[in-house]
């Protein structure tokens, strides 16, 4: 029976999606080997332990919660000091972080103050021979890599979407803890956040991604991929790096290998002939669908459904269809 | 100001790609190496501080077998003064082993700034980076979208999913660099000619206990292709439909 720790990520006092997926992995990892106990760890502003339950849903036995004024943002140097001195009260066989911006910042820290093995961006793991084998998509997504981590705690952060968060209730007691450092103390100060999708849905966490390339010809154009977006209800928007290049998107929206790699549930690529480069973030996406006039693009070489056709006629159709069957349920 | 950039040496994804028969790497004939996408980026920002606030200079480090000389005479025809390989038969694909490596060299050198790129485009972890900063007991912030530096502090913005932040550090510090910050100049005819004369070490990587191996390696489960391609507009019911009842997906 082995004990698994979770980082549970919060932003602006509300947990994040990434956080159930990595208490779900971690109850996994638990159930796996025996069933063992799930510790989740929460930092934050004054709060955050009333968050408890909704941890306890996807099957954390224990919260330890650390709150402090000074947490209500990031705050590496806090946050990896206190995770390590977690993990290193008592024998955790693994430790789950997101490989989200604040988890690809932490968990390697947490790894080096642990002197522990870490596999980054994992999509799937298993636990065999003492060992954890978790595989990652490297090289450009080209390959699978299966890496065996040896030692305890292993440090696996987990890609976001790439694991669902499966619901496996628990009764869990919650803990409270002091940060292991004082914050005032940290040299690393975030003095600022900045929310920039405050009413869409941010790319690593809709399930459905409705995506533009260069096909759209004009940067008002999108208002059609935008409106199949809407038509979806829980879909964000994504696009290529020509198109953010050319400034018809801002940079953050791009996805590909340079920008963000996304696992949506489906992934709508409109317009978007399939560089290597654009292939490389999204071809984990579970469906993937193309709209494209050339049928030899190589994004239909990827894709699970295509279309091939002129996106203007198809995409109003499309929305209109897709708002029709939503309207049925 | 004295900066040192950590350099990758990986092979070109653009090209078709297979594995060996044990299933443990890539199969090297055919494969192209260069410097890392990012690392490039992380490159251009140091030699642009140190032009704007010398005097100082950019030293290269990177760990690997003497290919990595390649990317790092790279590095001094864009304008570094001096680099450091870090001889080992292979990188390991264990962050923390290539990490150690690392600080040894830099815990010797005085620089106001260590440089990474956000990730290797091979491996795609972007572990060593932040592992160096806690292995120096140094202030660190990654993946780094806007830089503003002065003697003894910076303010750095991130991009988070959805959001940024904006992050006040103090000097010596380690950081990640983010595509968009810089575009990697070009070295010129000059600077390739310059770059043969400019210092470049060899010494072995103390890379320390490796915990972290190759398993296996796999090519993804190839699409079988598209399950359903239709034309125009009259295929979009029918496309609907299965996303529906096939899928799942709506």
């Amino acid at each position: 029976m082995a004990t698994m720790f979770a980082f549970a990520e919060s932003r602006g006092g509300e947990l994040r999606k990434v956080a159930f997926e990595t208490v779900a992995a971690a109850r996994q990892a638990a159930d796996a080997t025996g069933g063992g106990e799930v510790h989740v760890l929460v930092l934050g502003a004054p709060g955050m332990a009333t968050r408890a339950e909704a941890l306890g849903r996807f099957g954390a036995d224990v919260v330890v919660a650390v709150e402090d004024p000074a947490l209500e943002r990031y705050s590496p140097e806090v946050f990896a000091a206190t995770a390590a001195k977690r993990l290193q009260s008592a024998q955790y066989r693994a430790a789950f972080f997101s490989a989200s911006a604040q988890g690809r910042d932490l968990a390697p820290r947490v790894a080096a103050r642990l002197d522990a093995g870490i596999a980054a961006d994992v999509t799937a793991f298993e636990f065999r021979d003492d060992a954890v084998f978790a595989q990652h998509p490297a090289f450009t997504g080209k390959v699978t890599v299966t890496l065996r981590v040896s030692g305890a705690p292993a440090i696996i952060s987990l890609r976001p979407g790439a694991l669902s968060a499966a619901e496996q209730p628990r009764t869990t007691r919650v803990e409270t803890a002091a940060p292991a450092v004082d914050p005032a103390s940290a040299r690393v100060v975030v003095t600022e956040l900045v929310q920039q999708t405050a009413t869409n849905l941010d790319l690593g966490e809709a399930p459905v991604i409705v995506s533009g390339g260069r096909g759209l010809r004009a940067a008002e154009h999108f208002k059609l991929v935008e409106d199949l977006a809407t038509a979806f209800g829980n879909a964000a928007v994504g696009a290529t790096r020509a198109v953010t290049d050319d400034g018809w998107r801002p940079a953050t929206d791009q996805i590909g290998q340079t920008g963000r790699v996304v696992s949506p549930d489906l992934y709508v690529a409109v317009g978007i002939s399939g560089a290597i480069q654009h292939l490389d973030g999204m071809r984990t996406a579970k469906t993937i669908v193309a709209i494209n006039k050339d049928k030899d693009a190589p994004i239909f070489k990827v894709a699970d459904y295509g279309i091939v056709g002129d996106l203007f006629e198809i995409l109003p159709r499309l929305t209109d269809e897709v708002r029709r069957v939503r309207g049925e349920r | 100001m004295n900066i040192a950039v950590c350099l990758k040496h990986v092979p070109d994804m653009e090209l078709r790609c297979s594995i060996t028969p044990d299933r443990k790497s890539l199969e090297q004939s055919g494969l192209k190496y260069d410097m890392s996408d990012f690392d490039g980026y992380a490159l251009e920002v140091a030699l642009q501080l140190v032009e704007k606030q010398g005097p100082g200079e950019v030293a290269l480090i990177s760990v690997g077998p003497d290919g990595v000389q390649e990317t790092l005479r790279k590095g001094l025809a864009m304008g570094a003064a001096r680099a450091v390989q870090l001889k080992a038969d292979d990188v390991p694909v264990d962050g923390l082993a290539v990490a150690r490596a690392l600080a040894a060299e830099l815990e010797s050198g005085k620089f106001d700034l260590v440089l990474f790129g956000r990730m290797a485009t091979d491996t795609a972890s972007g572990t060593v980076g932040p592992m160096v900063a806690e292995l120096l007991g140094l202030p660190c912030v990654t993946a780094i979208s806007h830089l503003e530096v002065t003697d003894d502090r910076g303010t750095a913005r991130r991009e988070l999913e959805g959001a940024a932040e904006t992050v006040q550090f103090p000097l010596p510090a380690v950081l990640s660099i983010d595509e968009g910050m810089a575009r990697p100049r070009l070295a010129t005819l000059k600077g390739i000619m310059a770059a043969k004369k400019k210092p470049l070490e060899v010494k072995p990587a103390a890379l320390g206990e490796v915990r972290v191996t190759v398993a296996a390696m796999a090519l993804p489960p190839e699409r079988t292709g598209p399950r359903f391609v239709g034309e125009g507009s009259d295929a979009v019911p029918e496309l609907v439909r299965r996303l529906r009842d096939e899928a799942k997906v709506i």
